[in-house]
């Protein structure tokens, strides 16, 4: 058994303790009927639960890449330790050959020969100029031609597998929901059809790719020969940590700032006012450029603060979700002032007030729980956008870490190669089919939560 | 009226004011400037004097606010925040790393910018207002929902893909248009049909969702119904009533962004090779040029600053109630 030390990089650890709260937030629910009674009506929605299963599946990735270590180095018996200086996840052992087996350069997907000729000795041919073969994709055929029925046996055999287990899984919830029909027909309150339908595509895309990814690159290798799923799976925790940590970041001080705006008004409500103005006059783009650059320069600076690439990697990372944080806090901010200016005139808060309840009891018990719809809707409405703004980010190289794989990185690297001849279109097609399908869902989910807790609008 | 535009005016200065320190606090407090030289100047030629060169020829070698040893009213503004910051109120903005002026660099860019900018805009918002008028004149029928899914997943698909597919397909797999670059003249149009196609394109998911929802709560105002019972027919209804009136908080929502059509955009310009404000901004963040980036926020504050000021007297014009309250 390999040693190995468990290396906890702070946003890991904002991860979980989102995980944590998000469970806590939950119990929280559940003791809250008109909460409660909202989130069922999001559970009531074919559309919300099918982008929800979807979204739980990226999450499911992320949190797996989210618990890092580093391997110890083989030494002799007796010595102190050393660790490996690279920081692996539980992903990346599960994926074990997708992060090993690199290839020279590109190759297609589904592809037993390298991208480009190289000059070979062959004996008794002499030298020749032909496409080498790959030393991993496809490497266990005899005939590359046989491809095609490897291929197919393969996929045959895990679409076989993944049919049994989802008619299992059918199955249990049929028995439990009251019978095939009702949950074909969405005749239950939580809308089964839409899960285990979106189950079934998810099961029967992933499941086949991973049993063929161990013997083929199946979405290809990029330039330096790096397989692209590999990649794409390590998108994804990037995806998810901007996403979600900047709106975590920015939800204190734009729920505090905005509720003390509203409710105290006088000179604290114009401080605040001014300083949302403020922030909000700079465009959004180049203050964010202008505060990463700002970052960089300490960054670059202090080398002594990082003990891995990883970890400097990891600050770079928190830093910028600090920097959308900051410039992204201004528009809820203003809906809450909003929001609480017209609350403090209702009568049950005159009434608390003139029971001499102290302000910030007020505050708590009855201003923020009235406002806890227009954060959740800001919560999931922000997620998209922001997954989005990495990529452009990345692209105008004021994103993460360029050794960090993300998305906007992965198709910043890719931009010259529809460029070349033949085109090498898959890096960028799976980069954005799958950015596309993250915030396809999370718009879906996001419509599905608004439509439920805001029943203004239809 | 004049009264209020000035009030408004006014009231821009000290937001003005904060923006600039802002700035001042991110550029010069966050980092001094012996950082920044080390930055521009590469680990290799990093010496003692090399730095205060470096500094010298920008004239960040002088204190930050206050400088003692000056005499008079120098001790002000022989100051790094009054010769880099204080001087931007006057459209001074210094010099960028290559030496070139940076505020003829954007006079001259601005033209540019608003060449493809300007009919991205002026044809977005036909097509979108267009396209949302539709769906919801077919409001709660399949032609909607199925319109509204088009828009949700328009609106999620990366605005870099756009860009790149768009101009993958039409221009080098079709070979309709140039690639790339910028001609003078009315030469130039071979070369923004293609931006300004894939801007509108790009634009569409989100803004024809989102006017369609404007329109949606026009519909449902008591004026409309007053027409339906006079016995208007639909079509008079929807084009002569519910449109007027939903193009009000739709124009006076888009009136704020048109100053900052000046700043072009960054992805479009840089993409396409043209020579305007985005790709300057561009190319400035990339050599980590910070006079050009805070020049560049200025401005965009500046004009977004006009912008609302805009926006207020354009809801004035329309509602007079909001100008004598």
């Amino acid at each position: 058994m390999m040693g190995f030390q468990i290396v906890v990089l702070w946003s890991d650890v904002l991860v979980w303790l989102l995980l944590a709260s998000g469970i806590g937030v939950g119990v929280l629910i559940a003791r809250s009927p008109p909460l409660l009674a909202a989130w069922r009506r999001v559970g009531a929605s074919r559309a919300g639960m099918a982008s929800a299963t979807v979204l739980l599946a990226f999450l499911c990735v992320g949190l797996l890449d989210s618990l890092h270590y580093r391997v110890a180095l083989d030494g002799k018996p007796g010595d102190k330790t050393q660790y490996a200086i690279e920081v692996l996840s539980v992903l990346d052992a599960l994926v074990g050959p997708l992060r090993t087996e690199n290839e020279k350069t590109y190759s297609a997907p589904f592809a037993t020969h390298l991208y480009a000729k190289e000059t070979v000795d062959r004996p008794g041919l002499g030298t020749v100029r032909e496409f080498p073969r790959l030393k991993f994709g496809g490497a266990h055929l005899d005939d590359p031609a046989t491809l095609a029925d490897d291929v197919g046996v393969t996929a045959f055999r895990s679409v076989a597998l993944v049919t049994l287990g989802w008619l299992a899984l059918a199955g249990v919830v049929a028995l439990r929901c009251g019978g095939w029909r009702a949950v074909w027909r969405g005749e239950t309150a939580f809308a089964w059809n839409a899960v285990l339908a979106t189950l079934a595509v998810i099961l029967l895309v992933l499941v086949p790719l991973f049993a063929l990814a161990g013997q083929y690159h199946v979405f290809g290798t990029d330039k330096v020969g790096q397989d692209v799923l590999y990649q794409i799976f390590k998108s994804v925790r990037t995806a998810l940590i901007i996403g979600l940590v900047t709106t975590l970041v920015m939800l204190p001080v734009a729920v505090l700032l905005g509720i003390v705006a509203g409710y105290f008004r006088g000179w604290v409500d114009d401080l605040i006012q001014y300083l949302y103005t403020v922030l909000n006059s700079i465009p959004g783009v180049l203050l964010i450029a202008a505060a990463v650059l700002m970052m960089q320069v300490v960054i670059d600076s202090h080398p002594e603060w990082f003990a891995t690439a990883a970890e400097r990697a990891d600050l770079r990372l928190l830093a910028l979700c600090f920097i959308l944080g900051i410039t992204s806090w201004t528009g809820l901010c203003r809906l809450l002032r909003g929001e609480t200016l017209k609350l403090r005139e209702l009568e049950y808060i005159q009434a608390a007030q003139a029971f001499g309840v102290s302000n910030w009891r007020i505050i708590l018990r009855h201003i923020l729980p009235n406002l806890m719809h227009i954060v959740i809707i800001a919560l999931v409405m922000d997620f998209s956008g922001l997954v989005l703004a990495e990529a452009v980010l990345s692209y105008v190289g004021i994103g993460v870490d360029p050794t960090m794989t993300s998305f906007g990185t992965m198709i910043n690297n890719a931009r010259m190669e529809l460029g070349r001849e033949p085109v090498v279109w898959w890096s960028l097609v799976a980069a954005f089919s799958a950015m596309f399908i993250l915030v396809l869902a999370a718009n879906l989910f996001a419509d599905a939560v608004r439509d439920a807790f805001d029943p203004r609008v239809a | 009226m004049l009264a209020y535009i000035v009030r408004r005016l006014l009231y821009a200065i000290p937001i003005l004011i904060g923006v600039n320190l802002i700035t001042f606090a991110l550029f010069f407090i966050v980092n001094t400037p012996d950082d920044m030289a080390r930055m521009q100047l590469g680990i290799k030629r990093v010496t003692p004097e090399a730095i205060e060169k470096w500094k010298a020829e920008r004239g960040y070698d002088k204190p930050l606010f206050i400088n003692s040893a000056a005499p008079g009213l120098s001790t002000v503004t022989e100051t790094i925040f009054f010769e880099k910051s204080a001087r931007m109120f006057v459209g001074e903005f210094g010099r960028a790393e290559d030496g070139r002026d940076i505020a003829r660099e954007i006079g001259a860019r601005m033209g540019p910018s608003l060449a493809i900018a300007l009919p991205t805009f002026i044809l977005g918002l036909f097509v979108t207002v267009s396209l949302a008028l539709i769906l919801a004149f077919f409001r709660a029928t399949a032609f909607d929902f199925w319109g509204v899914v088009l828009c949700v997943a328009a609106m999620s698909i990366s605005g870099l893909f756009y860009i790149i597919g768009g101009q993958y397909l039409i221009a080098k797999v079709w070979k309709l248009v140039p690639i790339s670059g910028f001609g003078d003249g009315l030469d130039a149009w071979r070369f923004l049909i293609l931006p300004v196609f894939i801007g509108v394109l790009s634009g569409i998911g989100s803004s024809t969702r989102w006017y369609r929802t404007i329109f949606l709560e026009e519909v449902s105002k008591d004026y409309v119904r007053t027409a339906r019972a006079k016995g208007l027919p639909e079509t008079i209804v929807f084009f002569r009533h519910i449109l007027r009136n939903a193009l009000i908080p739709i124009l006076t929502g888009v009136v704020v962004v048109i100053p900052l059509l000046f700043m072009g955009s960054l992805l479009t310009e840089s993409f396409f090779g043209i020579p305007g404000l985005g790709s300057y901004t561009i190319d400035a963040i990339q050599a980590q040029d910070f006079a050009v980036v805070r020049s560049m926020v200025f401005i965009g504050s500046v004009l977004y600053i006009v912008g609302l000021i805009l926006t207020d007297i354009s809801y004035t014009l329309v509602d007079p109630r909001i100008r004598f309250s």
